[in-house]
């Protein structure tokens, strides 16, 4: 029986890579399409600024994201200061943050006739002009928010490097004459570079994928330019054309973070963890670390958020209505819909993977999980491309036949949006969905049924409560992700349907900032669920502490 | 050995291949009733194997497996494990994480009231001298404790067989035989019928009554431990078992092989002709230490064990042979020392090329 079973298992995951490669392969496919004249006035007009603003992006939020990332990494792991412990989950904060919203929210702070400005003219007594203050929607602006709110994603890595890397290598440099300075320039930076550069290009994945800062800030990149050439120049081929050539960069980050996950396995120096000696900071030093630490917590999260909530005490009772509550159960119904299939449909890959194995079903499965890398714009436009044409087709099909339309039955449906998310999310739930498997050793199923246990009950009797941690948290990840999403969503819904992510960015484009900030903060509080669940894990599994499993 | 009415485990010339390698070949054994039985053999030899065709997670592709007299496994016939009603201590002894010490030992007793399940637990709490620790969690055990635990397991529904796999592995070197003498004598109070699988001699000396010797797919000896040791019937097992030098000799008489090392008395096995080239085991105990004694070596290398030192010696002729010397008599490299042979019966082979 179990044969049988496989002989269908091993195809159906193959079926459903393939089919949730259809955004790539659609998107790649354009690459060798003829080029039309659009795309040539293109070329010589907006693609280079598109490249050169994509470029300095990256470069910026690079360099942000690591001074932030490895200096707060370097000081929770190593050393002890005031505040210490707090700070490592703190620093996690940022992450419940959407780039969208902390960059509307200074927007907000920053203007004209924001607070800030405002208290300085009360201040100095200057007027309109008497004075030089940033622009904060400039490309230098757009680096800042972004890079305040995706470091997390380098100090996570590297803070995990720090801690995992042998205190004897450290010591060692030490006893060879290197100070703490030298060993941290020598030794553990060195070891932990694969992890950084993994959580770098986490980072600049997201960067690439960016939608709701650059548009809001009215910066010509990759993403808005998709956007204005589908929807402004009505263009589809040179939209396509453009993702294609994002596509290429992501892909290049792909590999490079794949590599160094590689390399970090190796860097590894041994399995013996003692309990890190800390370095005790006092006075002056105790002091700057204090602040390394406070001042992203600080701008990424708690000054955004208060702003949030200051605006949204002033404007909930006029948003809080009818709209706002259809609001809300639109973004439940479609985060947990969402959620529910791209775990159902993780538990159906890791389970195929542990019975079946072989080359072509991880193969499948690597390609079916790629999509956290392709940002939701590329997403949107490689899935509305064949599904339109789909629809084109059955329709034409219909009327010559029943003389019956059938009209646009997927390309503007919740269907559309719904497997946008899958091909986006799939890889979160997969992830922990796996990670949750990996944790029920094969013996512990072999040790079930020498025990008197069937197959069934077996999955009933040990793999039902060991891995239900694990589908909850992944249930979790991917509805707060889905939530979150904005340029699949706004791309792909249907006509008239929105959800609050789409309606905060959709009121803040519109300059309602203060009426957008009660969906924002929504979308913060609940985004701040995984963020705290994160903590606590990582605070629980520090190696060099007992964590026996 | 071979009294039939009490023959617990009955395996008949089994086969087992993944995919196109064979990994065991034509493998028979049987165990009564109340023995412990080891299969011993260096890695890759299969005994992990045997036992999974045993337990049922491995098909052989021909023979049988009989478990209490009833086929479980055969060309047609293939019990799931659940069904064999057999123990299993796991290398990791994959204890449940997720439950207590108690539940965990519980599992199997599914079908059976509760007041009874609580007393079985009770009962092999008492046994593995756990009787406080029945709320506790495996990951709040220490490595022998959890190994206990996974045994009374394995032993609650009262299996037909208990079988065990590389039980000691993960514990320290120093653990292993003090464990496998406890966990022997646990068996022993119950009467359990108990199949160890170990590369590890001395766990299996300190547990099983009987030993098969594994390599390759087959069995080379199925013994005692002191039948092993001092009667190996071939290379392998004298190789494997033990520390001993082989030194090439010729059959001179009934009871003598003349070697480098002289003329050795003892039995020789039947079928050595004189004439014969042999190859004669002489193990650490052969060489006897003695002051006294005319016949001297060279101390060319010692090992100190505590109790004992192992010399390895230079012969006159230029041969190396081991000798275990009480700890007291402390001697140098390069010394020369006095030995002299003592052999009850020569471990001879026919001369290998």
């Amino acid at each position: 029986m179990a044969i049988s079973i496989g002989k269908l298992w091993q195809p159906a995951i193959i079926l459903v890579a393939l089919v949730l490669s259809i955004p790539i392969l659609t998107i790649g496919g354009f690459v060798f399409e003829p080029s039309g004249d659009n795309w040539e006035h293109l070329k010589q007009t907006v693609l280079p600024e598109y490249l050169r603003n994509s470029a300095l992006l990256v470069l910026g939020v690079s360099i942000g994201t690591l001074s932030i990332g490895v200096s707060t990494a370097w000081l929770t792991a190593m050393c002890r200061f005031p505040g210490k412990k707090l700070f490592v989950w703190l620093l996690l904060l940022p992450l419940a943050m959407p780039a969208y919203i902390i960059a509307y929210t200074y927007t907000g702070l920053f203007d004209f006739a924001g607070p800030v400005q405002t208290q300085l003219r009360e201040w100095t007594g200057w007027g309109y002009g008497d004075y030089y203050f940033p622009e904060i929607r400039s490309l230098g602006g757009a680096i800042s928010m972004l890079s305040l709110v995706l470091y997390p994603y380098v100090y996570l890595l590297a803070r995990a490097a720090f801690l995992e890397q042998s205190i004897c290598v450290l010591e060692v440099s030490r006893t060879l004459g290197c100070g703490a300075w030298c060993s941290f320039y020598r030794v553990a930076l060195p070891l932990a570079r694969p992890a950084i550069v993994a959580g770098l290009s986490l980072a600049l994945m997201e960067t690439l994928a960016d939608y709701g800062t650059v548009s809001y800030f009215g910066l010509g990149v990759f993403t808005t330019g998709i956007f204005r050439t589908w929807f402004g120049m009505g263009d589809s081929v040179a939209a396509a054309k453009m993702a294609a050539l994002l596509l290429m960069f992501v892909f290049t980050l792909v590999v490079i973070e794949r590599v160094s996950r590689k390399q970090a396995k190796y860097h590894h120096t041994t399995n013996k963890y003692t309990q890190l000696p800390e370095y005790q900071l006092l006075g002056f030093r105790a002091l700057l670390a204090f602040f390394i630490c406070l001042l992203p917590v600080l701008f990424g999260f708690l000054v955004p958020a208060g702003q949030l909530t200051s605006w949204a005490l002033l404007t909930y009772q006029e948003m809080l209505n009818e709209s706002f509550f259809r609001l809300t159960v639109n973004t439940l119904l479609l985060g947990l819909s969402a959620a529910f299939l791209s775990v159902l449909l993780a538990l159906f890959l890791a389970y195929g993977k542990r019975m079946l194995g072989g080359r072509s079903v991880l193969v499948s499965i690597r390609i079916a999980a790629i999509g956290y890398a392709i940002p939701g714009t590329v997403v949107a436009v490689g899935i509305i491309i064949p599904f339109a044409w789909l629809d084109n087709t059955i329709d034409d099909f219909m009327r010559q036949l029943f003389d019956y339309s059938t009209g646009l039955l997927l390309s503007g449906s919740l269907f559309a949006v719904m497997f946008a998310y899958l091909v986006r999310f799939l890889a979160v739930s997969l992830q922990t969905v796996e990670s949750g498997l990996g944790k029920i050793k094969p013996s512990m199923d072999d040790a079930a049924r020498s025990l008197g246990y069937r197959p069934r009950e077996t999955l009933f009797k040990v793999h039902m409560p060991l891995m239900k941690g694990s589908l909850l948290t992944a249930l979790l990840i991917v509805f707060v992700d889905v939530m979150k999403e904005l340029p699949a969503t706004l791309i792909l819904r249907p006509f008239n349907f929105n959800t609050l992510a789409v309606r905060a960015f959709e009121l803040a484009s519109d300059e309602r900032l203060a009426d957008s900030s009660t969906a924002a903060l929504m979308i913060v509080v609940v985004g701040l669920l995984p963020v705290i669940y994160l903590s606590k894990s990582i605070s629980q599994s520090r190696a060099g502490q007992s964590n026996h499993e | 050995m071979n009294d039939s009415a009490s023959i617990r485990v009955e395996v008949n010339n089994i086969d087992v291949c993944y995919g196109n390698k064979q990994i065991i070949n034509q493998l028979s054994f049987t165990l009564s009733e109340g023995k412990i039985g080891c299969l011993l053999g260096p890695s890759g030899c299969g005994k992990t194997t045997v036992l999974r065709a045993i337990a049922g997670f491995e098909r052989p592709s021909s023979g049988q497996v009989l478990i209490s007299n009833q086929i479980v496994s055969d060309q047609k016939i293939n019990l799931p494990p659940e069904k064999r009603h057999i123990g299993m201590v796991f290398q990791d002894f994959a204890l449940f994480p997720n439950l207590t010490v108690q539940d965990n030992i519980v599992f199997g007793l599914k079908g059976w009231p509760k007041k009874d399940q609580q007393n079985r637990a009770i009962e092999l709490l008492a046994m593995i001298g756990m009787p406080t620790l029945a709320r506790a969690y495996p990951h709040q055990l220490s490595g022998g404790q959890q190994q206990r635990v996974a045994l009374a397991r394995a032993m609650a529904p009262k299996p037909s067989i208990l079988l065990l796999d590389e039980p000691f592995s993960s514990m320290d070197v120093e653990l292993r035989e003090q464990l496998a003498r406890e966990v022997r004598q646990l068996l022993k109070q119950e009467n359990v019928t108990a199949i160890l699988v170990t590369h590890d001699q001395n766990e299996a000396f300190a547990m099983a009554d009987e030993i098969c010797v594994m390599n390759e797919g087959q069995i080379q000896q199925h013994d005692t431990a002191y039948n092993l040791y001092h009667k190996p019937i071939n290379r392998f097992v004298a190789d494997f078992i033990g520390e001993g030098v082989i030194v090439p000799g010729m059959v001179v008489g009934g009871n003598t092989v003349n070697t480098e090392l002289g003329n050795i008395h003892g039995l020789v096995p039947q079928g050595c002709k004189p004439g014969c080239q042999v190859d004669v085991l002489i193990r650490p105990d052969d060489i006897i230490h003695d002051d006294d004694s005319a016949e001297t070596a060279i101390v060319v290398e010692r090992a100190f064990r505590g109790s004992d030192f192992l010399y390895t010696l230079r012969m006159p002729s230029g041969i190396e042979v081991l000798s275990l010397v009480p700890s007291h008599h402390n001697h140098e490299i390069n010394e020369s020392i006095g030995i002299h042979l003592e052999f009850d019966h020569l471990v001879v082979f026919p001369r290998s090329h």
